[in-house]
């Protein structure tokens, strides 16, 4: 089995308005070190043993998981041993 | 004129767009599954507003993915009028028929008030009946329409007269003052603000019944019987 983490967050030419009430924030709280704050998703994924699951959560991602208009996505692969 | 209101889990402005055809308009709505397989009977396509599929994930990024959405996808290819109105935009968005795509609001807030639009293009077949540059008062209701695309997608959709509507006073942070755009044909628009909630004095505005009026009067000129 696979266990993928996909990560979804904004572009960077985007602007983030979840992520600048977040900064303000941490602002308000004297963390004057943050520079930056970008708001994303996180998913996790369990999938059975696959050929090319490159491919396969390219396109779930590409088709789904992020709009690719405004987002950008990373993932990773973790092979997990069945119980 | 047959109208389809397409219905998905989660819309929930389909009733308003129904009695907008039905009572304000005088011609047929019919409501259509999200699950069902033609659009062949109808002359125009109206996807509401709401939260189909609850917006998980993504406004509309579910929704553009059920069954219908093939039909309504031939249904814009062959030219006919494709509506969509707030979630309905959305899903538009999602399913590549019109540019772009939403944010949430800049002031991270839920909206729901009239405020004031101005027709930038009146000569498409949903605003033939407004004065081009005319104001007119329609109401929004939504949390992510904050409207985006590129610098070359914004380029070409001012070059091509594709911005249909402008907020005269921004809400929500969308590009360009956006409200609404269609697609290069024409015959696919999307807008934030709903105006099947503006069809009758009583509640508040009217303008928005001008926006069906001018379907109904293009569609009626295209299809003018010779005796």
């Amino acid at each position: 089995m696979y266990k993928v983490k996909v990560f979804v967050t904004l572009k960077e030419s985007v602007l983030d308005p979840q992520g600048s009430a977040v900064k303000n924030s941490l602002h308000s709280l004297s963390y004057d070190e943050v520079e930056d704050v970008r708001i994303g998703k996180y998913m996790e994924l369990m999938l059975k043993d696959t050929v090319n699951v490159d491919q396969r959560i390219k396109e779930m991602c590409e088709k789904l998981l992020a709009n690719t208009v405004i987002e950008d996505y990373t993932y990773e692969v973790e092979e997990v041993v069945g119980q | 004129m047959k109208f389809a209101v397409i219905v998905f889990p989660g819309s929930n402005c389909d009733v308003d767009m129904y009695h907008a055809i039905q009572d304000e308009l005088g011609e047929e709505a019919t409501y259509v599954r999200y699950d069902e397989k033609s659009l062949a009977n109808y002359d125009a396509i109206l996807l509401p507003g709401g939260f189909s599929y609850g917006d998980y994930l993504r406004g509309g990024s579910i929704a553009r993915f059920a069954p219908i959405m093939t039909e309504v996808v031939k249904a814009a290819r062959e030219g006919k009028p494709v509506l969509g109105v707030c979630n309905g935009f959305q899903i538009l968005l999602e399913a590549g028929l019109l540019p772009g795509a939403m944010k949430r609001n800049k002031n991270l807030k839920f909206m729901c008030r009239p405020l004031t639009l101005v027709v930038e293009n009146n000569t498409t077949m949903f605003t033939s009946s407004y004065e081009s540059g005319e104001h007119i008062t329609i109401p929004i209701a939504h949390g992510e329409g904050n409207y985006y695309c590129d610098e070359t997608t914004l380029e070409e959709l001012k070059s091509s007269g594709r911005i249909v509507f402008k907020y005269s006073e921004n809400p929500n942070g969308s590009i360009d003052d956006i409200a609404g755009i269609v697609n290069e044909k024409g015959n696919v628009l999307g807008m934030m603000p709903h105006p099947e909630r503006a069809v009758d004095h009583l509640l508040g505005s009217a303008d928005g019944l001008k926006m069906f009026k001018s379907l109904l009067r293009n569609w009626r000129e295209s299809h003018v019987t010779h005796a």
